[in-house]
């Protein structure tokens, strides 16, 4: 794993001390909230409905034991004993005070992390595939080129004030965990007719208000040509994308008012002007950057115990037929961790828990894990033979639910139980629908499936790429919730269609119920997922579900 | 000429964050029944610059719908009765902190 130059930590401590000074200002009234806030802002300090929250970045979502432990004592020390992991692999602290802050920074500082960046108009945290140097499928470990990402953008001072924030996803997989076509900028890793590792580059997705699933601006890039490349499409973009209204601000408004082909013909001039200013460095640094990111001394050991327990245990085999990923080491697994105990809160893990996770990737996880976009933690390496013992370690703590993938394994934003945003809140409608569908028990029939829940139009949930999406809105002063069908992250991307009017609070877990009961009516095998299932018989189906056969529901 | 909706001024701690009101006797109080009910626009607009100059102690002051109720004033939308207990999924903020009130 990456470990801080001199000069990360200086950069890093520096900016402690001057936001540490910066807090002591606002306290005694030298500093105005409206001077405080951009400032509080771009060192992740947000004030919500009921507290400050301060959202740490978590790069590619890698985290080593060692910053595990410190979240969780951040969490003991100055929070409620808990933290939140996000759609964005970050983590969020939802009551920090403003005087501890500074402490909290300081911390983080110690096990090389920060808040910087993860707030205001800049280059965000750059996500990453959370199975990057694991997974069978992968051409590619994702992640040095993301580090590479990360040092270029950090403070870049040209980038610091855009026209509006910019996210940046990469997979090494053709299969696209990572959501690349909902990003600002989505990189996939390929390989050309000569054989060669380069870049699928897309430009121009996002969702909130105005969902676009990106272009591709660029179908080969070699990997040589990255920062480059990415340069120019920031400099573009700074220069053309619009200041005059924030929800127009976005590339993907600039894309679509430009035209896919002049912004592509000016992005690959201006890549033209920028590639001579590169002369090399950024490659020396990469290779640097690649060592740090070696894969590890993978274990020889026999793997019978795992196939004995497996036999003999229908506990340990649920779990391990629904949280476990295929290894590029055949001895290994990937392991997911349900942050989704059905009736707890969405990527809610507690000190207890983080500390557990920790201990497990040091023992048995050649100390490593990951947060995913789906708001789990991930154990990347885990030789077969330690399952087991990993299982009934989870399990002590609560962390064995065997729903990965499932319907109650679901992404929910903060909604209006914490954020200022949110126009209608999303954790109990997740707490509830998985818990429904625990009562049912028809989780595991059901099969594969997405369920994505925003609490207002910016849709940091996701949920126009759930297969079933939902988004809760405030109509004339009541929480209403709108369905989408049939949206999909992956790297057959698309956005979800509205079903019609909107749910209440109390109607929208049956109206869920009723679509999961038309899809078990239609399918036609136990193997059609929904999604599949969708796609072949389109919206209809469903609509009679919600509405009746006549459609006939009041408008909400 | 529409009638005025009644309001309460609310803020949020500078310290800790936490949600709170302005009173008739002008302190900040932590709970919702506290407040002073305003019944004025004029009035209003008065108390609320004299919330917004108090920027040492409160961040964000605003003015948010409110109706009279037994106790004392009430939030009308579900935003501002969310403000008045803390989050949902736990038992974190007003509903513990002065549950004993």
């Amino acid at each position: 794993m990456y470990d801080y130059s001199d000069f990360d930590e200086a950069f890093v401590r520096s900016r402690v001390a001057q936001f540490s000074d910066q807090v002591s200002r606002r306290l005694d009234g030298s500093l105005t909230e409206d001077e405080f806030r951009p400032l509080r802002l771009m060192n992740g300090l947000y004030l919500q409905l009921h507290a400050y929250m301060l959202r740490v970045a978590i790069p590619y979502g890698t985290l080593r034991p060692a910053q595990m432990r410190a979240l969780a004592q951040i969490a003991q020390t100055y929070d409620k004993g808990y933290g939140h992991f996000t759609t964005r692999q970050n983590i969020q602290f939802n009551w920090p005070k403003l005087p501890d802050v500074p402490a909290i920074l300081s911390d983080l500082a110690d096990v090389q992390m920060h808040a910087i960046q993860t707030s205001g108009n800049c280059v965000r945290n750059v996500t990453a595939d959370h199975f990057a140097g694991a997974a069978a499928d992968e051409i590619e470990d994702p992640r040095p080129y993301a580090e590479l990402l990360r040092q270029w953008s950090s403070d870049h001072p040209e980038f610091q004030f855009l026209p509006r924030k910019f996210k940046i996803a990469i997979t090494g997989s053709p299969n696209d965990r990572a959501v690349t076509r909902a990003h600002d900028i989505g990189l996939r890793m390929l390989r050309n007719a000569a054989g060669e590792v380069g870049f699928e580059v897309m430009v121009g997705g996002g969702l909130g208000r105005t969902p676009m699933i990106a272009f591709v601006v660029r179908e080969f890039l070699p990997v040589a040509d990255l920062l480059p490349y990415v340069e120019a499409v920031l400099s573009v973009y700074n220069t053309l994308g619009r200041r005059d209204n924030k929800y127009k601000a976005r590339i993907k408004i600039t894309v679509h008012e430009t035209g896919r082909e002049e912004i592509s013909r000016m992005i690959e001039e201006r890549f033209t002007e920028m590639r001579p200013q590169f002369g090399g460095a950024d490659q020396a640094l990469l290779s640097d950057i690649r060592a740090a990111f070696a894969a590890p001394q993978f274990r020889v050991a026999p793997t019978d115990s795992f196939d004995a327990f497996y036999k003999a245990d229908p506990v340990f085999r649920a779990w391990a037929d629904t949280n476990l990923a295929t290894h590029r080491n055949p001895d290994y697994a990937i392991v997911t961790i349900s942050i989704k105990a059905h009736g707890q809160t969405p990527g809610d893990a507690t000190s207890q828990q983080m500390r557990v996770m920790a201990d497990l990737a040091e023992r048995y996880g050649h100390s490593d894990l990951r947060i995913s976009h789906e708001q789990n933690v991930i154990l990347p390496h885990v030789h077969k033979s330690d399952l087991p013992q990993v299982h009934a370690a989870l399990a002590q703590v609560g962390l064995a639910t065997a729903n990965v993938g499932l319907i109650s394994d679901i992404i929910a934003c903060p909604g209006m139980d914490y954020c200022a945003l949110a126009t209608a809140r999303s954790i109990p409608v997740a707490q509830e629908i998985a818990l429904r569908f625990q009562e049912l028990k028809l989780e595991h029939d059901v099969g594969p499936l997405k369920i994505k829940i925003s609490g207002c139009i910016n849709a940091c949930g996701h949920h126009h790429v759930g297969h079933i999406g939902i988004l809760g809105l405030d109509r004339a002063g009541v929480e209403n919730y709108q369905i989408t069908l049939g949206g999909d992250g992956s790297q057959d991307a698309s956005i979800g269609e509205k079903t019609g009017p909107g749910f209440a609070y109390d109607e929208i877990v049956p109206a869920i119920e009723r679509i999961i009961r038309a899809y078990l009516e239609i399918r036609q095998s136990a193997e059609e997922t929904f999604l599949q299932a969708y796609r072949r018989a389109g919206i209809a189906p469903f609509k009679a579900a919600l509405y009746g056969a006549d459609g006939a529901k009041d408008a909400a | 000429m529409s009638r005025f909706t009644p309001k309460v001024v609310t803020a949020n701690d500078l310290r800790i964050g936490d949600v709170i009101y302005l009173t008739a006797d002008d302190r900040w109080s932590r709970h919702h029944h506290e407040a002073e009910l305003i019944e004025d626009e004029a009035h209003a607009q008065l108390r609320l610059l004299h919330a917004a100059a108090q920027r040492n102690l409160v961040v964000g002051p605003y003015l948010a719908d409110a109706k009279q109720g037994p106790n004392g004033p009430e939030p009308t939308h579900f935003r501002e009765a969310f403000r008045t207990r803390g989050p949902s999924n736990y038992a974190h903020g007003k509903q513990v902190d002065f549950a004993h009130v």
